[in-house]
């Protein structure tokens, strides 16, 4: 539309300034579809990579039991099915003969673990069979003698040197160990300091001091607390090294400088009048805290509580260098023997030769995220629950 | 008539600034006492040195005495919790605690022992409120949120709440000045029922107010009592300049 350049309205360079918002408006838009772009792309990756490890691929088998299968399981079958059916499932199967001796002199139906390169060939990756073999399975899928189901294996076994037999479980329980430890320690800790920082400290040069040094701390690279660990709670202390017990020490300390500046946040923006109004009625500083102030406060420190830990849970680096690394094919029971962790497991399986460990990897790191998604949606939640209108 | 209230030298200096210069003041029992002066001029401050909330400005220096019943509240043997029970304070914004009315009122006289849980509480409850010429409005939602009332509601329900912990004086640092002129009215009424039982020394920036409701005025200017009277006297007949300069509205 054309302006009326003789209307008391008209301003010179308003279009340029007009011009100027939009094209100001529009860059940052890009800069939000770039990062959002960014984000699908990577979830779409992970979710394509990783999807299928939740299947893995069973061969159907007939074993006749006698005194040789039971001694050597390896042997049951011929060189081809020898290629096709998984070391582990044939290392277990003495076991499962001592389980029920009746089968002895039977011939029993199973369906067999198939190992990682035939079933990556199923699912249509790159494999090193050969091509007899390649030919063999399709003939096996068209009989439905191999079918695929979903991984249990997965989500209740450890970790193994055997790509088919590995499973997160002893990792997501390890988490589990390490974050109760962190939770513990952190939480009450932290939030008892921010109250004492926040409503009992003398506003002098220390106390200044202290929270500078707090919200440093919090900046402060993760594997710079992971040395501090080793140094002092193993090496000083002679805490057990890879044990929930170290990780979630650490973790605790890693946690520490932000469940305190949150919950600091969280009693700061307590309006000062409600204070005022316990301190009018001769209440004491710790029935003004308890019961006014830290109700009000709550939701904030919940939420901070609850990110510090999701935030400690998807932390490595730091438990790297206590140790939490290594290889525990078995979860632990308890908080002192080693362990590993979720984020430490899907660095360990990054670094596999094997190709079936790439879905693994993919698949650990869909299971961690969707654990750390579901810890910041209850984080809202909570706080939309708990939050008082004021 | 009872001197209820008796500062003597009273000084404070918040850091480097000095807010009140040599304060005399007799405070007089079952009287409203009204502060005026000019934003900044520290009658809000001296309001707060009578119940000691100063004490949570850590950077306020208090020097002088303030003598109520014959004790000064700030001897070394007082506790300030116990000074804070027998001397209330209403605020300039109502604010009361984001919980429930029957809570609001109950829960600094349960904590101060007056009363324990139950019947006997109900009744210091409905007696307060019933005081604060609020009980009408509340009496069938007492488990309603506090900060579900009106502002003039809530000015009252903070009322309630103060008589409930039974002190002798009541401070009110500008309690009408968030509410509109019915809720006002209100308020003030009240306040001249109250004083019957209670000394009340309120805080105010309207003029009017003091004259309907105060029996005596005091003005104060830059830190300083300037004048100190019968309400009547300061309003009709002040005897300094500055006070009339103030009341006939040429400065402040």
């Amino acid at each position: 539309m054309k302006k009326n350049i003789n209307s008391n309205f008209y301003i010179p360079q308003i279009e340029k300034r007009n011009r100027l918002a939009r094209r100001f408006k529009y860059t940052t838009l890009a800069a939000v579809i770039l990062s959002l772009s960014f984000l699908g792309f990577f979830l779409f990756d992970i979710v394509k990579t990783g999807y299928p490890a939740f299947q893995q691929s069973y061969i159907k088998v007939e074993i006749k039991f006698d005194e040789e299968t039971a001694s050597n399981p390896y042997g049951i079958f011929d060189k081809t099915m020898s290629k096709l059916i998984s070391r582990a499932w044939l290392r277990s199967l003495p076991q499962k003969i001592a389980k029920n001796p009746q089968w002895m002199g039977t011939t029993q139906t199973f369906w067999a673990l198939l190992n990682a390169e035939a079933d990556q060939h199923i699912k249509g990756r790159l494999s090193r069979l050969d091509d007899s073999l390649k030919i063999k399975i399709e003939e096996l899928l068209l009989k439905e003698e191999i079918e695929k189901r979903l991984n249990v294996i997965f989500f209740f076994t450890g970790d193994s040197k055997i790509p088919e037999n590995a499973g997160f479980y002893s990792a997501i329980i390890g988490s589990i160990l390490t974050m109760m430890v962190t939770m513990t320690l952190a939480v009450p800790i932290g939030v008892m300091t921010a109250i004492y920082l926040e409503e009992f400290a003398p506003d002098n040069k220390i106390t200044q001091i202290i929270e500078v040094n707090i919200n440093n701390l919090a900046a402060i690279p993760s594997i710079l607390f992971g040395l501090l660990g080793l140094a002092i709670f193993i090496n000083f202390f002679g805490v057990p090294r890879s044990s929930p017990l170290v990780g979630g020490m650490t973790l605790a300390l890693m946690s520490l400088p932000i469940i305190i500046v949150s919950s600091k946040a969280a009693l700061k923006s307590v309006p000062a009048s409600i204070r005022q109004a316990g301190y009018g009625l001769g209440l004491t500083k710790w029935q003004v805290t308890k019961d006014h102030v830290l109700p009000l406060a709550f939701p904030g420190i919940l939420t901070g509580s609850i990110i510090a830990l999701a935030q400690a849970m998807g932390e490595t680096a730091p438990l790297i260098i206590v140790g939490m690394i290594a290889f525990v094919p078995d979860a632990v029971t308890n908080i002192t023997s080693a362990a590993t962790v979720m984020p430490a497991q899907i660095f360990t399986w990054s670094g596999m030769p094997e190709r079936a460990y790439i879905e693994k990897t993919a698949a650990g790191i869909i299971v961690l995220l969707s654990v750390l998604i579901s810890l910041n949606t209850m984080a809202v939640i909570l706080r939309k629950k708990f939050e008082v209108k004021w | 008539m009872n001197v209820k209230i008796k500062t003597t030298n009273l000084n404070l200096w918040y850091a480097q600034n000095h807010a009140l210069h040599d304060i005399n003041l007799g405070l007089y029992e079952n009287k409203i006492t009204a502060l005026i002066g000019a934003s900044g001029c520290g009658k809000s401050t001296f309001l707060r040195c009578l119940n000691r909330m100063n004490d949570l400005v850590p950077s306020a220096k208090i020097k002088g005495t303030v003598v109520i019943d014959n004790k000064n509240i700030y001897d070394k043997d007082i506790d300030v919790v116990s000074v804070r029970k027998r001397i209330g304070m209403v605020f300039q914004q109502p604010n009361p605690f984001p919980k429930s009315i029957y809570e609001n009122v109950s829960y600094a006289p349960i904590k101060h022992g007056i009363v324990k849980k139950g019947k006997e509480c109900d009744e210091l409850v409905e007696k307060s409120l019933i005081a604060a010429g609020i009980w009408e409005e509340v009496k069938e939602k007492l488990q309603a949120p506090g900060t579900s009332l009106s502002g003039g509601q809530q000015q009252r329900l903070c009322i309630a709440r103060t008589i409930a912990v039974q002190p002798d004086v009541i401070l009110m640092d500008e309690p009408t000045s968030a509410l509109d002129p019915i809720s006002t009215e209100k308020i003030e009424a009240l306040m001249l029922e109250l004083k019957k039982k209670y000394t009340i020394i309120t805080v105010t920036h309207n003029m009017q107010q003091a004259a309907r409701v105060a029996d005596y005025t005091a003005f104060f200017h830059l830190g300083k009592l300037i004048e100190y009277d019968k309400t009547e006297t300061i309003f009709v007949n002040p005897k300094e300049k500055k006070t009339e300069d103030y009341i006939t509205g040429r400065f402040g």
